[in-house]
């Protein structure tokens, strides 16, 4: 026999206004099973949790139904109760007669009649309940960052001064992202690489931490505390512990005249090289596509001239496991495609602008090339097309942002700030030039942002025009820029030495491959999922698994860095204890009546369920069956769904439960 | 090959010169054109401007004639009428109650069986090989800028032809006739369309620029697909030199006139004699 | 175009979305847009400007709004359009005979009637001038989808 506790809350006026709780409260009296009903103004304050864990305790009651709002908000709460009157926290019930009830229904009688049949239900619930007890998984204290720019490195060290180790996967051959590639960072003008190598060298020199650069994350498996990691350590054809970094090699390869990937196709390299000088490792990789001792077994200058024998053309990609207990994505982003060649459908590019066409049109990571004082051009500024000094340089924002006809709808928030960056940092360089930027609105939000983009404007003499451009042409070696100043209310011509393009930031490519095999979801352009954009900015739907930085979404420096902070404190809070616990309602086959149809195994979204055997203690085989695995079941009840035997439950939620909830009601 | 053929009034009218020269390339590429029967004017600007029931009824009635008659393609030499044509089909593939009240005021069930295709098109049909295969005197003399004009590829959605910023389909078969082009910066700039009579200013104003741009890019000649757009720029090329002082002197070709050409055809045989401007 | 508008484009749909539609719909720049449709193509909210036009073209014929600088392009419009009605195909003579005397009753201008009247012996003489012009056959049925289309007394 049952003797359920059930308590009604009037939550001050939200349920009681429209829910006569006094009638509800006589109703379910009566229910079979209940041993007590009562209500009460504020349920989850002081008084209210007294009430339960008193009643608890007089009436020696074996389950509660609290009536009041919804579980997201106080079922914890109403847990904690139970368990310190005694009670298995399991057994307590909420039936939500707020959100789904009092604050949706106006009339009067018929919330009463829907709040008595939802607490009904809850009753009928409870009554099924069994006790449980929480899931506790042992953690592996280390941890995974998937990425090595300011994002990652951030989250890196965060964790390793912890006292924690740290694996790093970065895809490049050095770390440092997108962020060593800048000339100067707003709104500081710091200069990029100043501020962010140390950190590089940090991690490169960091005991608790491992990297793996020039290498990708090939499969996870596993579970929060008890991730399997496998890493694809590409092949570098150089072995990175005898090199000693003394360039020889790429002094003497013959090959100079391959396109840099760091510096966005404007500058060159070796096919044996270190893309830059402030690589960490600061150590070379060999381009496979363009190496002519790879390709047809010629030159070989590189080994020829390499002292410490570190060069090794039967290099092979290798597989590395680790083990760790929470990772950190740290992916970052990459630059719209200007030009027509598009990975989405929808997304068409800018013919119009010229750019791949005209060499003088450039995108905003390119520009920041050309002004780096490490760049392919030291510092100068000279144009792509002739390496003359732009006097005149367009700045175009928004081109792919804000895009709903041919690129993307989203605003990519950093470019009003670089714009007017690139406009300072362009007249500081030439001081007769003239910079003109074309916007449709002026982003610069954060701390010192609008007083950074006035001085662009009123010290620096950037003339800003509020309108799109329409076209570019080239005349005479000059670029016909035609655009609206809509302000002035009427078109505006330019006459520019080189135009800059500031396309919109998209995630890197790859992260929706790397995204499943962590079962972490991403929305349609990629931008990897928060649990809850508010409350919850670096937590993911797979537990364990958290996001900072471009990947989630576009943002800046600072941001970047507070959120690797923030996904970093998240790994410490999984790591606090030797143990991690799980909620219990998770789902539990019956190896007597499975099948071994396996089914749900095909089903589960979260790969959670395993073929395993039961073998007798002698070891004789006696059957098949699914089971599941308690730390990665999420109790979606998919199984339960599909198992045609009925040997998939789900504990908290059983099918028996259901059954007599929806009798109840008939 | 055998398919519909829509003129349009202008091809009927003062622009017959681009009638005869597209008429006899086609025939010596074994392509049959079958005017549509009793076809009515397509609308023009003038019922765009003005009511824009009329501006679907009136294509809509001869993409029926056409489809009635079982053809599966038809030709429109003219962008006003193929992309009106285009905008019309469109329109009542999208929207059934569109296309059934259309039905019933054009008195003709409307489909939109018929594919429309503009006379670059057609030669693509016809594919390049062949028309390479076709060429008795290949166009050494011929440095053409290529231009396109508004209504060819634009709106992008509904003409779905091929590039609107950088169109290369006019060069394409250029180049295989043997003829030179260059690239210049006028492709798609509007020529002053049909304001010819209503407001000459605009048409002298952006004519200018095409033939002065065209001029600067080192072409000796304009290849055009479009009636309108030859009239502007033969026609009233006078103007333009009158007006602004300057001496064009640019001949401008239909694009059948230089395929004509190029397949042995004597200028007299493509009224290439009747345009205004001619070899300099 | 825009260089030359009264009202561009943009401040166009700006006045519509405040709701200000009698001042768009005396706007010069509606008679002036020429319909290159390169608006609609460049607009990143996929906004028909092009077809927007259109519809102010339509709204101010129909509610007789249009000004005086207007007229020579409104009134090619409407000859144009009275030209296919009766004829079923454009007769290019009678427009051009309709639309020079119509606007020279609106602006006397003998300049304007006379213009380009030497162009008609050259085109003679090109064989593109046609005395009699084309008709459809059956001009009747092009009569009534004019009248099905056109329910308010434009024409």
């Amino acid at each position: 026999m049952s003797r359920i506790g059930v308590f009604i809350c009037w939550c001050g006026e939200n349920i009681a206004r429209t829910v006569d709780v006094e009638e509800a409260t006589k109703q379910v009296a009566q229910f079979p099973g209940v041993r007590c009903a009562l209500n009460y103004k504020y349920m989850c304050a002081d008084p209210g949790q007294t009430l339960v864990r008193d009643k608890i305790a007089s009436e020696r009651l074996d389950a509660v139904v609290v009536a009041s709002c919804s579980p997201h908000m106080h079922l914890r709460t109403f847990r904690n109760a139970a368990q310190l009157a005694g009670l298995n926290p399991y057994r307590v019930e909420m039936a939500n007669i707020r959100e789904q009830c009092s604050w949706v229904h106006p009339d009067r009688t018929q919330a009463t009649a829907k709040a008595v049949q939802l607490i009904r239900l809850s009753v009928e619930k409870a009554r099924r309940d069994h006790e449980l007890q929480p899931i506790r998984v042992p953690v592996t204290r280390r941890a995974l960052v998937i990425g090595g720019g300011v994002a990652g490195i951030q989250a890196a060290l965060d964790i390793a001064n912890s006292g924690y180790q740290v694996v790093m996967v970065e895809r490049e051959p050095s770390i440092g992202g997108k962020m060593a590639g800048l000339s100067e960072t707003f709104p500081t003008l710091d200069c990029s690489q100043c501020i962010l190598t140390p950190r590089m060298v940090e991690v490169g020199q960091h005991p608790n931490i491992r990297l793996y650069s020039y290498s990708e994350v090939e499969a996870v498996s596993g579970y929060v505390g008890n991730f399997n990691v496998t890493i694809r350590q590409k092949a570098r054809y150089v072995d990175i512990s005898k090199c000693t970094g003394c360039g020889e090699c790429w002094n003497v390869c013959p090959l100079k005249r391959n396109r840099s990937e760091f510096d966005y196709g404007l500058g060159f390299r070796p096919a044996i090289y270190v893309p830059f000088p402030q690589a960490v490792p600061a150590r070379p990789v060999i381009d496979p596509k363009t190496c002519a001792k790879l390709i047809r077994n010629g030159c070989g200058l590189c080994i020829k001239k390499c002292k410490a024998e570190a060069i090794n053309f039967k290099d092979q990609d290798k597989l590395v496991e680790e083990k760790v207990g929470a990772v950190v994505i740290a992916t970052g982003y990459k630059l719209y495609n200007i030009g027509k060649a598009q990975d989405r459908p929808g997304l068409e590019g800018y013919g119009e602008y010229g750019y791949g066409k005209y060499k003088n049109v450039i995108d905003s990571l390119q520009f920041e090339r050309l002004i780096s004082a490490s760049g392919p051009t030291v510092g100068e500024l000279k144009r792509p097309s002739d390496g003359a000094l732009p006097k005149s340089v367009v700045f175009i924002s928004c081109v792919g942002s804000r895009d709903n006809a041919k690129g993307l709808a989203y605003c990519s928030k950093i470019c009003c700030m670089y714009t007017a960056k690139h406009a300072m940092l362009y007249k500081h360089k030439v001081h007769d030039g003239q910079a003109h930027v074309f916007y449709m609105d002026i982003r610069a939000g954060g701390k010192g942002y609008e007083e950074f983009v006035r001085r662009a404007i009123e010290q620096d003499g950037a003339q800003y025009y509020r309108g799109r451009v329409s076209k570019i042409t080239e005349e005479n070696g000059k670029l016909i820029v035609r655009g609206a100043d809509t302000l002035a209310g009427e078109p505006v011509t330019i006459e520019a030495d080189m135009v800059v393009l500031a396309a919109a930031m998209r995630p890197a490519d790859g992260v929706e491959q790397l995204a499943q095999k962590l079962n972490v979801g991403y929305d349609e352009y990629g931008f990897l999922l928060e649990s809850h954009p508010k409350l919850r900015p670096v937590e993911t739907s797979a537990a364990g698994v958290y996001i900072c930085g471009a990947c989630q979404a576009p943002k800046d420096i600072p941001e970047s860095v507070a959120q690797a902070s923030a996904a970093a404190s998240k790994v410490l809070i999984t790591f606090s204890a030797s143990e991690l616990t799980r909620e219990p309602e998770i789902a539990k086959i019956n190896e007597e009546t499975c099948a071994a149809c396996f089914a749900c195994v095909h089903a589960c979204p979260y790969h959670a369920i395993e073929q395993a055997e039961i073998r007798t203690p002698r070891g004789v085989f006696v059957k098949r069956t699914a089971r599941v695995n308690p730390g990665l079941c999420m109790g979606c009840g998919t199984c339960v769904a599909v198992c045609p035997s009925k040997s998939a439950d789900l504990e908290g939620f059983t099918e028996q439960q259901i059954y007599s909830m929806v009798e109840s009601l008939v | 090959m055998n398919l519909a053929y829509y003129p349009g009034c202008a091809l009927h009218g003062s622009s017959n010169d681009y009638e005869q020269s597209l008429r006899a390339c086609l025939e010596t590429l074994d392509v049959q054109l079958r005017e549509i029967d009793d076809w009515i004017c397509c609308g023009a600007t003038a019922a765009h401007s003005l009511n824009q029931k009329l501006a679907v009824a009136l294509p809509a009635r001869n993409l029926a004639l056409a489809e009635g008659k079982g053809f599966r393609e038809m030709l429109a030499p003219c962008p006003m009428c193929s992309m009106q044509l285009l905008k019309a089909r469109k329109a009542l593939a999208e929207d059934e109650a569109l296309r059934r009240s259309v039905s019933k005021i054009v008195e003709l069930e409307v489909r939109g069986d018929t594919q429309v295709l503009n006379l670059i098109q057609l030669f693509e049909t016809i594919g390049l090989d062949r028309l390479k295969a076709a060429v008795k005197a290949p166009l050494g003399s011929i440095c053409a800028a290529c231009y396109y004009g508004c209504l060819l590829t634009r709106p992008a959605s509904v003409v779905e032809f091929d590039d609107c910023e950088q169109p290369r389909s006019m060069e394409k078969i250029l180049e295989a006739l043997g003829g030179k082009t260059v690239d210049w910066n006028y492709r798609t700039e509007c020529c002053g369309a049909g304001m010819t009579m209503a407001n000459e200013q605009t048409v002298l104003d952006l004519s200018h620029k095409i033939l002065s741009n065209a001029a600067a890019h080192g072409a000796n000649c304009l290849v055009v697909a479009c009636p309108m757009c030859h009239v502007n720029l033969d026609m009233k090329q006078v103007n333009i030199e009158r007006h602004y002082g300057v001496r064009h002197a640019m001949p401008i070709y239909y694009l059948s006139d230089v395929v004509g050409l190029a397949l042995g055809f004597k200028p007299e045989a493509l009224g290439i004699d009747r345009h205004f401007v001619g070899k300099a | 175009m825009a260089a030359g508008m009264d009202t561009p484009p943009s401040r166009l749909i700006r006045l519509l979305q405040l709701g200000h539609a009698k001042r768009a719909l005396q706007a010069q720049a509606i008679w002036q847009c020429v319909s290159c449709q390169t608006c609609a193509t460049r607009c990143p909210k996929s906004v028909d400007c092009a077809g927007v036009m259109d519809a102010l073209r339509q709204l101010s014929a129909e509610r007789g709004v249009t000004t005086p600088k207007q007229q020579r392009t409104v009134l090619f419009q409407k000859a144009f359009l009275r030209n296919i009605r009766r004829n079923g195909r454009l007769n290019e003579l009678e427009l051009i005979a309709e639309f020079k005397f119509s606007t020279f009753l609106h602006s006397r201008s003998l300049s304007f009637l006379f213009k380009d009247a030497t162009l008609a012996p050259q085109l003679m003489k090109r064989k593109k001038f046609h005395l009699v012009g084309e008709k459809a056959h059956d001009r009747a049925v092009v009569g009534r989808i004019f009248a099905r289309c056109m329910d308010n007394s434009l024409l």
